[in-house]
């Protein structure tokens, strides 16, 4: 019968990314609710990559080993890790919600006959029922949801669900396992970074942030006279950039570029998760909004529900006296 | 080339959510809805592809009746003609039953390409694309941000984390996820508006097996997220004085100018 937790510690080149270590947290808080065994899988071409994760409190490791496994693939991933969860036979399999978990987790499940319960921001536990709570209409509700049906259970974690350092250390024996996989049909050619950004936000004390709001690339210069009063740097969500009204190299959240300024100002932007990761750390947010629920309030230290387009011409004109 | 691309009709992006009585979904009444933005680049990419090695677009969505007005301002962009599955609560399926009514409806095309969003604004799964890739046996990708179909193989640029980038190639036929902001979206024509008039859009039932199974992930309650910061609201309704308030608590409270 199914049992124990499965946790998929994603790496790059033997890197394992913070949100490895996350959902290791993850896995090690639900095994304890649950009275459930807590191992951890890891895909490559040797068991050496999994020494990092051994110092980690895990009933065990299984390293599942191939030279197909040298290069991210969906194939090779999907067929990795049927085999390993057919072996394994857990009820949960926990993994970071990360692109390339994205990228392959959808299509492991299909072949359980299951999908997964994806992006996940919590999970409890009540009589040995988990219910995880996951962000739906782009992050302004949240979603209690049960599984249901035969095991396993595939959830992901968001990044920043739970905290890295609440992985409990240990020492975890580290067992081979041996796979087939069939030559994978997409070849991948090596990562890369486009040139440059010419613009470096991270340096930024004061960033004045549009989004949807802002309705058209006119309207830009009204915002511009705040920027220029604040001495600050323009920055947009990615619908703005998208639509080729500022260039790419001002975008924040986790396609663009992630700030921690002083103080941030985010003008008709509602906050979806990818976002708000890439500026949640600023000292003072400031958030202007029509809509009283939009998510961006959620972490919001002054907001305004209203237009924009009369805040922004008052405040600008506060800020120029206050500034003498 | 033949391009099938899947696009859903979602909750307007500005639209103000309310919550029903029970707790188990949105009030869907009086709410205005709007092509998912992710599928509004799948179409735009599709028709650049036809444009540039011809062949013809055909869109699939799935809901409603009210979901023909996605099918219809696809049509009067550009595609050639269109799928409809019709059921009320079909925008709701989960990522499985929802791809399967999906590929169920596309399988007998035979496509050369089949391009859907990343992503939808109101689920938010991200998982129906990939998904339908594995029923039909299709190599698939996904976050990609540019398709090169010229050569034998196809050729697509991937967007993956931090700012970095990976080109995949792949034989056709083909599922791509495309992610928002690959090019820049046309608007429809008055001639392309008249033109989509006299196009087909062939209405179909879900597949049963789609319709009818147990989900495997069941929605209990929703409800808003909890504030984990006390937000100070400023101006109690009235825009301009909450400007006004806000320079003067960035000066004393937060000290930042």
């Amino acid at each position: 019968m199914a049992n124990g937790i499965l946790v998929f510690a994603e790496h790059r080149a033997g890197i394992f990314g913070k949100t490895t270590f996350e959902t290791l947290a993850a896995g090690q808080q639900l095994g304890a609710a649950l009275g459930q065994t807590v191992a951890a899988v890891v895909l490559g071409t040797d068991a050496g990559l999994a020494q990092e994760i051994a110092a980690y409190k895990l009933d065990k490791i299984v390293s599942v080993e191939n030279a197909q496994l040298a290069d991210y693939t969906p194939d090779s991933y999907a067929a990795a890790l049927e085999q390993a969860v057919r072996q394994l036979d857990p009820q949960f399999v926990l993994m970071p919600h990360t692109y390339l978990v994205r990228d392959c987790a959808p299509k492991l499940a299909a072949r359980f006959g299951r999908d997964v319960i994806g992006d996940c921001v919590r999970a409890s536990v009540a009589d040995g029922t988990v219910t995880f709570a996951r962000r739906i209409f782009l992050g302004k509700i949240d979603a209690d949801v049960v599984p249901a049906g035969e095991p396993p259970v595939f959830a992901t974690f968001q990044s920043g669900a739970y905290r890295a350092e609440q992985a409990e250390r240990g020492t975890a024996a580290v067992e081979s396992m041996s796979v087939e996989i069939g030559e994978a049909r997409m070849k991948p050619e090596p990562p890369f970074q486009e040139v440059k950004q010419a613009v470096d936000l991270t340096k930024a004390d004061v960033i004045v942030a549009v989004g949807r709001g802002i309705k058209s690339q006119e309207n830009l210069a009204l915002v511009q006279q705040l920027v220029d009063a604040l001495g600050a740097e323009l920055a947009a969500s990615r619908p703005i950039c998208d639509a080729g009204w500022l260039p790419i190299d001002r975008q924040i959240g986790s396609s663009g570029q992630t700030v921690a300024p002083k103080l941030y100002i985010a003008l008709g932007i509602s906050g979806a998760i990818q976002h708000l990761v890439g500026m949640k750390n600023a000292t003072t947010i400031v958030a202007v909004n029509k809509d009283p629920e939009a998510p961006i309030f959620d972490i919001a230290d002054y907001g305004i529900v209203g237009d924009l387009f009369e805040v922004v011409p008052v405040l600008t004109e506060e800020i120029k006296k206050l500034r003498g | 080339m033949k391009i099938i691309v899947l696009m859903k009709q979602v909750a307007n992006k500005d639209a103000i959510l309310r919550i029903n009585k029970d707790s188990t979904w949105i009030e869907e009444d009086d709410l205005s809805h709007e092509v998912n933005e992710s599928d509004g680049y799948a179409l735009e990419e599709s028709l650049r592809l036809k444009e540039k090695h011809g062949g013809e677009v055909v869109v699939c969505t799935m809901g409603p009746q009210r979901a023909k007005s996605v099918i219809k301002d696809a049509l009067a962009r550009g595609a050639d003609r269109a799928i409809h599955i019709v059921g009320a609560e079909l925008t709701r399926l989960a990522p499985l039953p929802a791809a399967r009514a999906l590929a169920e409806a596309i399988r007998g095309e035979q496509a050369d390409l089949v391009m859907t969003g990343l992503q939808s604004d109101d689920n938010g799964y991200g998982q129906t694309g990939v998904i339908i890739a594995e029923l039909l046996g299709l190599p698939h990708a996904t976050s990609v941000i540019e398709v090169d179909a010229a050569g034998e193989q196809l050729r697509v640029k991937r967007e993956l984390e931090n700012g970095w980038y990976q080109w995949y190639a792949m034989p056709r036929p083909a599922l791509l996820t495309i992610q928002s902001g690959i090019s820049q979206i046309r608007y429809a024509t008055l001639k392309g508006i008249m033109a989509a008039k006299k196009k087909e859009i062939r209405e179909v039932a879900p597949a049963a097996e789609a319709a009818s199974a147990t989900p495997d992930q069941r929605i209990t309650k929703i409800y808003f997220p909890q504030k984990t910061k006390q937000t100070q609201f400023l101006g109690d309704g009235d825009a301009k004085a909450g400007g006004a308030q806000l320079a003067e608590k960035l000066r004393t409270e937060a000290r930042v100018i």
